[in-house]
């Protein structure tokens, strides 16, 4: 029997890695965010995660029930769905909210375009813009137990009124926002795992924070100041686990410089000159939609083929 | 199409081939008008109106109209009658007027009439375009008020401006604005699709001879004269 010869198409050697082994790379490096978001906001915080993270696998199944296609709850891509939408909003939002979001998401956004590998934006930033237009809760941040809510600003509010920030503070996330946002410490571990694992590379999160960096000291004149802004909001949540998302950001690393700068111009534009506070989720919205054309732009030249 | 008895003129126009959900014609009002139950109502009648008087018109002109010139003579023919119902709406209804704005004129160009006009009025009798423009409107009223009723109760928790006090604090406000018009249409036309069970017309069988184009048309490249028989 040994001696037969094994035939089979290439390719022949396989890393071993699958959608589910990498999905679940990026629901682990979410623990930490996930973790320190329900210590600092309680456990109103977890029943926001969970409910989404329960709503998005459950649609995802039902939906394949009704529509008679393969099971895909299997690959864990709708826990991470789940897991990012909980951590994108407030630990105030009513549960039905949260429910609502994570029907557009899974059904609207990711299954009725094909499903994982179809969706041309991510599933969990398009449910939390939807979900910031609509509900007035969502737009509005949480505040964790012991901190003045009656001041009723985010960081990000109270510096682009002029005030200063604590450094320390927006490390440790205890201050106002959404789950899964504030806790900086928690999310450049995340960044830092994922790294290590090699699920993501370094150019979108790196591109997409420096360029807000950039333009944030360009503004100020100040490099504190530009820190604070650019720990604030949404933006590292945002740079490392959305705007990496595989499905809907660029394949080459030029491409994905592109589509970090882009995000970052467009977080700084919305901030400063919008109507919104933050504008990192309507920034990676938009870039996701340009992504075919970035990728065109940037597509690798073969080796001794003519130059583009 | 000239085999179909009057009274599934009118009815093919209610959903079989509803001009909205069906042929995908008229959508800027559709999209424009659907936040309020009201002004969809007000806006599907001026419509259907319009469509009835310019489809019996162009029905009896059709025989005079050189058929070089028949767009542009159909375009006066229904702004003219768009300009009687738009005086009409703003003497009686000032109200309706207000909601509706820029949309009430803009019925010139509302594509369910023209598309009608060139379709059905200039090929067949004075009674069965009258029977045409009925079904049709109806259908395009049917749709307008349907959409409407889902984004104003769900989106504004209200009905024709009449406010739904148990309904508010689960209002879904994205449904009013533009996007959320595009999703519920979508989502409707998928509705029908399922009702008429993917019977619906295909394009294809609408037949060459009521494409704006077919003067200079391909017929190989657009499936052509094949499934007119």
């Amino acid at each position: 029997m040994d001696k037969m010869l094994h035939l089979s198409v290439s390719p022949h050697t396989h890393c071993g890695r699958s959608t589910s082994s990498i999905m679940l790379d990026v629901i682990i490096a979410l623990l930490p965010a996930t973790i320190a978001g329900v210590v600092i906001f309680g456990l109103n915080a977890l029943l926001v995660v969970a409910v989404c993270v329960a709503a998005c696998v459950g649609f995802e199944y039902l939906f394949n029930l009704i529509a008679k296609k393969e099971q895909t709850i299997g690959d864990y891509s709708a826990i991470v769905t789940g897991l990012l939408l909980g951590l994108n909003l407030p630990a105030t939002t009513p549960i039905w909210q949260c429910v609502i979001g994570a029907l557009f998401a899974i059904v609207v956004v990711k299954c009725l375009f094909g499903g994982l590998g179809y969706n041309f934006v991510n599933p969990a930033i398009t449910a939390r813009v939807l979900m910031l237009v609509s509900f007035a809760s969502v737009a509005a941040p949480a505040f964790p137990a012991g901190v003045d809510a009656a001041a009723g600003a985010t960081p990000l509010v109270q510096l682009a009124n002029g005030e200063s920030f604590d450094l320390l503070t927006l490390l440790l996330g205890n201050h106002g926002g959404a789950v899964g946002e504030t806790c900086a410490i928690a999310l450049i571990l995340g960044f830092l795992y994922l790294l290590a694992r090699d699920v993501i590379s370094w150019e979108i999160p790196v591109s997409f924070i420096g360029s807000v960096f950039v333009f944030s000291f360009l503004m100020e004149g100040d490099a504190m100041k530009a820190l604070a802004l650019t720990l604030s909001g949404g933006l590292l949540l945002g740079a490392i686990f959305m705007a990496t998302d595989y499905v809907t950001s660029p394949t080459t690393p030029a491409g994905k410089l592109i589509f970090g700068l882009g995000c970052g111009l467009l977080t700084f534009l919305i901030r400063y000159f919008g109507s919104y506070p933050e504008g990192v989720s309507f920034a990676i919205l938009i870039m996701n939609l340009v992504v075919p054309y970035i990728d065109k732009l940037t597509k690798h030249r073969i080796y001794g083929g003519k130059k583009a | 199409m000239s085999k179909n008895n009057n009274l599934s003129i009118v009815t093919k126009g209610i959903l079989k081939e509803n001009p909205v959900f069906v042929l995908v014609l008229g959508t800027c009002p559709t999209l424009a008008v659907t936040n309020n139950v009201f002004g969809a109502f007000g806006m599907g009648i001026a419509a259907m109106i319009v469509l009835i008087c310019s489809n019996m018109l162009i029905s009896a002109l059709r025989k005079v109209i050189p058929d070089s010139v028949r767009i542009p003579s159909y375009i006066v023919i229904i702004a003219g009658f768009v300009t009687i119902v738009q005086m009409l709406v703003q003497a009686f209804l000032p109200d309706l007027d207000k909601l509706l704005g820029v949309y009430l004129p803009l019925i010139v160009v509302n594509c369910i009439i023209l598309g009608r006009a060139e379709m059905f009025a200039g090929k067949n009798t004075v009674g069965k375009s009258a029977l045409d423009g009925v079904g049709m409107g109806i259908g395009f009223t049917f749709a307008l008020v349907s959409m409407a009723i889902v984004r104003e109760v769900l989106g504004a928790a209200s009905f024709a401006g009449i406010a739904i006090p148990f309904l508010e604090p689960y209002k879904i406000s994205f449904l009013v604005k533009a996007p959320g018009g595009l999703l519920v249409y979508g989502v409707l036309i998928a509705l029908v699709y399922i009702i008429t069970n993917g019977k619906a017309p295909k394009k294809r069988s609408f037949s060459c001879e009521g494409c704006p184009s077919r003067a200079t048309c391909n017929p190989s490249a657009c499936g052509g004269e094949k499934e007119e028989a």
